[in-house]
């Protein structure tokens, strides 16, 4: 059987060294308890509290990162089941160090962000859909985004920004 | 705690030998949740994630091998033709974030009387595929449900695959929910006709203790169908959905009534059979829903 060492090299006191690929460089923190979400590991071990805790069930969306490519809940990722696995947070979309990327940029001129909680989430997600080869009609870009709540804006402006983001994307790789 | 992350179905099945006490863990979805809220402080985990053959789906002379870690994600863009109900009520699982974590497998470990695949399960009368290091077991899915979220899983068994038969006819799947997207199931309902043997399957979520099958309302229909144009007569449709409803056992809860409940399957049970005939194999849009 597996020990619970050999898994977690390096561990002390039921804690692990957790090594991913974050954001595109290799990246590893000491003593994570393997059981708390990848949420919480991003957000108090790698330095990076852009993804937002608010539900810790799944509802809202606001801790969206890509996990080995697919856009996750992070809060539903056991640190543990993250090791060795490549992810992307809202930090890794901006198009270099403070400067906003294709969906960035669309929020913001679009006006969709209000209190900005929800937006980290949004944007990794919007950031999957416009990359999809969906139609981007009001009714699927609705029910693509049901995961993620927006308690400010009515969702409108991020409908708006959705379709500003898709063409961003689009003219990008023509 | 512990964190077992074995690399193969072998070392999994070691482990849990070893250690009953690992919670499994794939997707995450259920068993996260329950974690972030301190519901529940497993003493070790055990994440799936790396074994390869659960991620992964095969058909084996007409049943779908359905490895138990294959995200929705997969079921809707893979398996739509071939287990329509599934793949159907997959789509209404969460967002797609869940839908691109969360399993079968998993739906079956927390065997919640809400869990959105068990209705196309039983329709189809899907079996389980259960192993533990003394053996395998195939558990057929009416007897795999024992209590709320208790099934018939021993502590030191772990769900392999789910067998379910390639559909040999039309298959629908609806639910209610308090909004068009991102809900659990106020009640769901699965149909699905072979059109071969001539037999109807059917299952009901989230309205009794465990999800459940119409028997009187499936041998009623079955004799009740022109089995060639797949038309009822109006009084037989409605006597349909009445057998479903009272074959349901709902409770008031926080999402609904239980007059509700039977209201709402014997509506949805009319409206899959209709459905059957007006949309093909269930790939194509259905008709509108009348008030």
């Amino acid at each position: 059987m597996t020990s619970p060492a050999r898994t977690a090299s390096g561990s002390t006191a039921g804690t692990i060294r957790l090594t991913m690929t974050v954001n595109g460089d290799a990246r590893a923190a000491d003593r994570v308890p393997p059981g708390i979400s990848l949420l919480t590991a991003l957000r108090e071990h790698f330095d990076l509290p852009g993804s937002k805790n608010a539900c810790e069930q799944g509802e809202c969306g606001s801790c969206t990162v890509y996990l080995d490519g697919e856009p996750v809940c992070s809060c539903l990722v056991a640190a543990g089941q993250a090791q060795g696995r490549e992810v992307r947070t809202v930090e890794g979309l901006a198009a270099q160090a403070g400067v906003p990327g294709a969906v960035q940029r669309a929020f913001i001129e679009c006006g969709a962000v209000q209190c900005g909680f929800c937006t980290p989430g949004l944007i990794v997600a919007v950031d999957a859909l416009v990359r999809r080869d969906v139609e981007l009609d009001d009714a699927v870009v609705r029910e693509e985004l049901a995961g993620n709540l927006c308690r400010c804006t009515g969702y409108e402006k991020i409908i708006d920004a959705v379709r500003v983001a898709a063409r961003y994307v689009r003219e990008a790789a023509a | 705690m512990d964190f077992f992350a074995p690399a193969s179905w072998a070392e999994a099945l070691e482990t849990k030998a070893a250690r009953p006490d690992a919670v499994p863990i794939s997707g995450g979805t259920d068993v996260m949740v329950e974690l972030n809220f301190d519901l529940r402080r497993p003493s070790a985990l055990m994440d799936l994630g790396r074994i390869r053959e659960l991620r992964e789906w095969d058909v084996v002379g007409g049943t779908v091998h359905l490895g138990a870690a294959v995200p929705y994600a997969r079921i809707i863009s893979d398996l739509a033709d071939r287990l329509p109900a599934l793949a159907m009520a997959a789509r209404t699982v969460g967002s797609p974030q869940i839908r691109n974590r969360a399993t079968v497998g998993g739906n079956l470990g927390t065997a919640s009387p809400a869990g959105d695949a068990h209705p196309a399960l039983l329709a189809t009368g899907a079996v389980v595929q259960a192993e533990s290091f003394r053996g395998v077991r195939h558990i057929p899915i009416d007897g795999f449900f024992t209590g709320v979220k208790r099934s018939a899983l021993a502590q030191d068994e772990l769900i392999r695959a789910v067998l379910i038969p390639t559909a040999a006819g039309p298959q629908q799947f609806s639910k209610v929910g308090s909004r068009g997207a991102m809900v659990i199931a106020v009640c769901s309902f699965a149909l699905a006709l072979d059109l071969e043997a001539h037999r109807v399957g059917t299952g009901i979520g989230s309205a009794g203790p465990t999800p459940l099958v119409a028997r009187a309302a499936e041998r009623f229909l079955a004799g009740a169908l022109d089995w060639t144009t797949l038309s009822v007569p109006t009084a037989a449709a409605q006597r349909f959905g009445e057998l479903v409803a009272e074959a349901a056992s709902p409770i008031d809860d926080v999402r609904g009534t239980a007059d509700y409940r039977r209201h709402a399957l014997a509506v949805l049970a009319t409206r899959a059979l209709r459905w059957v005939r007006t949309a093909g194999n269930g790939t194509h849009t259905r008709e509108p829903v009348p008030a």
